[in-house]
C-alpha cells in the first residue's frame, strides 16, 4: 500500500518550480524553440517513475522535463540543455524536447508522436533476449493513440510478451485537438485491451493512485506477465507550448481541473495525517527553490560547444 | 566456389549468427516462409524463432524494435521486403536511427543493419520496383551500401555488423539469381572504397548495384567499337568515395553516371556536382547522366525495360559523351 509522504510532495514541487522557472527563462529569451511544460501532470511522473529500478529504461515524449527530473537527471543538466549549453544532458543538441541520459537509461524525449513506442518495444526485446529483468516504461500522450505505430507496437509487445509498461498520459488534448474530436473510441484502455494487454485507467491527478497502479503493473510485468497499459487521466494547466494562444479550450475547464491540482491535494492529505506543517512545507519549498536557482545559475554559467564540433556524433567516434 | 548472390547473402547471415549471439534477423516472413526472396530459407529451422523472428506486417514498428534492441546491446539485422515498403519505416530510420547519436550528444549509437530489396527488372510494377538508395544517401547518420557482386553480397554484411552506427544495405532484386566465384574463406570486405571493375582510358562509367553488370556489358560492346570505358562500382553511396571518382575522371576526362533511380535530385546529380566542383578543368565533355525514366515503374516488360538503363542505352549514352 503506497503511503503519502513528504518525499512525493517534494518531487512534485521540484517539477512544478522547475517548469515555472523554465517559463521565466523562456520569456527572458534564454530558452528558445518549443517549450512544453509539464505543469498539472506532475503526479504521473512522480507516482510512476518511483517504481522503476536502475536497470529499467524510459522512453518519453517532447513534454519530458518532469520525467527526466523524476528519473534522477539533474535539474542542472536539464536546464543547461535548454540553454543550449555543452553541460546539458545532450550537449545542447537536443534542447527541451530531446533530453537524453545514458546513465539512467533515459532514451529521450521523442518529438515524433508515437515514435518512441517501437523503440520501447525494441529496448524491451533487447533486454529480454539478454536475460535482463528490466521493464521499459514507454510514456506517450493521448495523441499517440491515433498513430499507426501505437497499434503496431501494442500488438507486437503483446504478441512477444515483452516487458513494456505503456504509460499513456491522457491530458485530453493532442496539441489543440480534443480527444473526442480525433478518436471514435475515446476509451483508450479499451483499445489496449483489444490487443490483449491488461489495461487500467487511473486518476492521473492522484499521485498515490498512479503509484499504486504502476507498482502493481510493474510487479506483474517483472514476473513475466507481458506488457501492460496504464492510462493516466491528467491535464496540463499551461498551454501546449509557449506559442499556443489556447483557442481550443474553455478557461472554465482549465479552472475546473486546477481545482484538482495534485500538489495541494497531497499537501492537504499530509497535513491531515500530521505528516506536514507550515514549517516543513516552507523548508521543502526553500530546498526546491535553491535547487532550481542553482540549475539556472549553472545553465547561465555553462559553455557553448564550439561550432567546430558541429559534425561530431553524426557517426560514432573512434572508428 | 560458385555461389549465387542470394546464397552469398544467406551465408553472410549464417556467419553473423554463428559468430555473435547478439545477432538476430527480424522482418516479414523471414522465418517459416524463408524470406520474400528466399534469402533466409532454412534459417528458421536451424537457428530457431528467437533469432529468425517473423514479425507482423508493421514496417515502422519492427524497424523501430530493431533500433531499440540495438540500443539495448543486440545486433539486429532487419529485413524489409522492398525499399518501397521501407517508406513505412522511414520515420524510424530517419528520425530515430540516423538522428539519435547526434541528438543525444554522442550518448546513444544505433548498431543496426537494415537490408532491403531494391530496383526493377522482375515485373513487380510501381510499388515493388523503385530505387530509393539515393534518397537514403541524402541522410547524414546512415551508411548506404549497394553490393553488386557476389563477393560484396557475402562480405559487406560482416563489415556492416561491425559498424557502431546504422547501415542500410540495398540488394538489387535482379541480382539474387546471379552466380559468381567466391573463395571458400570469403570474409569481410571494406565498405569505404569504390572499385574499378574494368579499366579504360576513354570515359568513366560510374555506377553501382543492379546497373553494374549492364555497364560491364556495355563496356564490352564499346570496346568492340574502339572505346575503352572504365567501369567504377561505387559500392557505397554514403559516404561516396570521392577520391576514387575523381581519380578515374582525371584519367579519362569524361564521365557517365548510370543510376536506376530517378534523375531529378538523385544521387547521379550529386556525383555530377562533385565532379564539376573538383574536376572541372580535367573534363573534356559535360558530365552525363543516364537514369531511370521519370515514371512509376510499370509492369509490362517492354515498358519496364524502357524505364531503366539497359546495355544498349548505356552504349548510346557513352558514345554521345565521347563523340564517336
Amino acid at each position: 500500500m503506497t503511503e503519502p509522504s513528504a518525499s512525493l510532495l517534494h518531487q512534485m514541487l521540484r517539477i512544478r518550480r522547475f517548469e515555472e522557472a523554465s517559463a521565466e527563462q523562456y520569456s527572458a529569451g534564454k530558452i528558445r524553440g518549443f517549450l512544453h511544460l509539464y505543469i498539472g501532470q506532475e503526479a504521473v511522473a512522480v507516482g510512476m517513475i518511483r517504481e522503476l529500478r536502475d536497470i529499467d529504461a524510459i522512453v518519453s515524449t517532447y513534454r519530458e522535463h518532469g520525467h527526466a527530473l523524476a528519473r534522477g537527471i539533474s535539474a542542472r543538466s536539464i536546464m543547461a540543455e535548454m540553454f543550449g549549453k555543452l553541460e546539458g544532458c545532450a550537449r545542447g543538441r537536443g534542447g527541451s524536447m530531446h533530453l537524453f541520459d545514458a546513465a539512467t537509461r533515459f532514451y529521450g524525449g521523442n518529438a515524433i508522436v508515437a515514435g518512441g513506442l517501437p523503440l520501447a518495444v525494441g529496448l524491451a526485446l533487447g533486454d529480454q533476449m539478454q536475460g535482463r529483468p528490466s521493464v521499459t516504461a514507454c510514456i506517450f500522450g493521448d495523441g499517440a493513440a491515433a498513430e499507426g505505430m501505437f497499434h503496431e507496437s501494442l500488438n507486437l509487445a503483446a504478441l512477444w510478451r515483452l516487458p513494456v509498461l505503456f504509460a499513456c498520459e491522457n491530458n485530453l488534448y493532442a496539441m489543440g485537438t480534443a480527444l473526442a474530436r480525433s478518436h471514435a473510441q475515446t476509451d483508450l484502455s479499451a483499445r489496449a485491451r483489444s490487443y490483449g494487454l491488461p489495461a487500467e485507467s487511473v486518476d492521473g491527478m492522484d499521485v498515490l493512485a498512479v503509484n499504486r497502479a504502476t507498482a502493481a503493473a510493474c510487479e506483474r510485468i517483472r514476473a513475466g506477465g507481458g506488457p501492460e497499459f496504464l492510462e493516466f487521466r491528467t491535464y496540463r494547466f499551461r498551454a501546449h507550448s509557449m506559442f499556443d494562444p489556447e483557442l481550443y479550450r474553455d478557461k472554465a475547464e482549465v479552472e475546473q481541473w486546477k481545482r484538482r491540482d495534485p500538489i495541494p491535494a497531497l499537501e492537504l492529505l499530509l497535513r491531515e495525517r500530521g505528516l506536514l506543517d507550515d514549517a516543513a512545507l516552507a523548508a521543502l519549498e526553500a530546498e526546491v527553490a535553491a535547487e532550481v536557482a542553482d540549475a539556472v545559475a549553472f545553465a547561465e554559467a555553462g559553455t557553448l560547444e564550439p561550432v567546430a564540433e558541429l559534425t561530431r556524433f553524426v557517426h560514432s567516434e573512434g572508428r | 566456389m560458385e555461389i549465387s548472390y542470394r546464397e552469398a547473402v544467406r551465408a553472410a547471415i549464417v556467419d553473423a549468427l554463428e559468430r555473435d549471439p547478439k545477432v538476430f534477423l527480424l522482418g516479414e516472413d523471414v522465418g517459416l516462409y524463408g524470406g520474400c526472396y528466399a534469402v533466409s530459407k532454412g534459417l528458421h529451422e536451424r537457428f530457431g524463432p528467437e533469432r529468425i523472428r517473423d514479425t507482423p506486417l508493421a514496417e515502422a514498428t519492427f524497424t523501430g524494435a530493431g533500433i531499440g534492441a540495438a540500443l539495448a546491446g543486440m545486433r539486429p539485422i532487419v529485413e524489409v521486403m522492398s525499399c518501397n515498403f521501407s517508406l513505412l519505416a522511414l520515420d524510424q530510420i530517419v528520425n530515430t536511427a540516423a538522428t539519435l547519436l547526434h541528438m543525444s550528444g554522442g550518448q546513444f549509437n544505433v548498431p543496426i543493419v537494415i537490408r532491403m530489396a531494391t530496383g526493377a527488372g522482375r515485373q513487380l510494377a510501381a510499388q515493388h520496383s523503385h530505387s530509393f538508395e539515393g534518397w537514403y544517401a541524402h541522410i547524414p547518420g546512415v551508411k548506404v551500401l549497394a553490393p553488386a557482386t557476389v563477393s560484396d553480397a557475402r562480405g559487406m554484411l560482416w563489415t556492416a555488423l561491425e559498424d557502431p552506427d546504422p547501415v542500410l544495405i540495398f540488394e538489387h532484386v535482379a541480382l539474387y539469381n546471379m552466380s559468381g566465384e567466391i573463395g571458400e574463406d570469403a570474409g569481410p570486405v571494406d565498405i569505404d572504397r569504390a572499385a574499378i571493375r574494368r579499366e579504360g582510358a576513354d570515359l568513366s562509367v560510374i555506377t553501382y548495384g543492379g546497373s553494374l553488370h549492364k555497364c560491364e556489358a556495355a563496356a564490352a560492346t564499346l570496346a568492340e567499337l574502339g572505346i575503352a570505358a572504365e567501369v567504377l562500382d561505387l559500392r557505397t553511396l554514403r559516404p561516396l568515395d570521392d577520391a576514387a571518382i575523381f581519380r578515374s575522371v582525371r584519367k579519362t576526362h569524361r564521365a557517365l553516371i548510370v543510376d536506376e533511380g530517378w534523375r531529378s535530385g538523385g544521387i547521379a546529380a550529386e556525383i555530377s556536382a562533385r565532379i564539376m566542383a573538383e574536376c572541372f578543368y580535367d573534363l573534356d565533355a559535360p558530365v552525363a547522366r543516364l537514369c531511370g525514366a521519370e515514371v512509376p515503374i510499370p509492369y509490362a516488360k517492354q515498358l519496364e525495360d524502357a524505364s531503366i538503363p539497359q546495355p544498349e542505352t548505356i552504349v548510346a549514352a557513352a558514345r554521345r559523351v565521347v563523340g564517336r
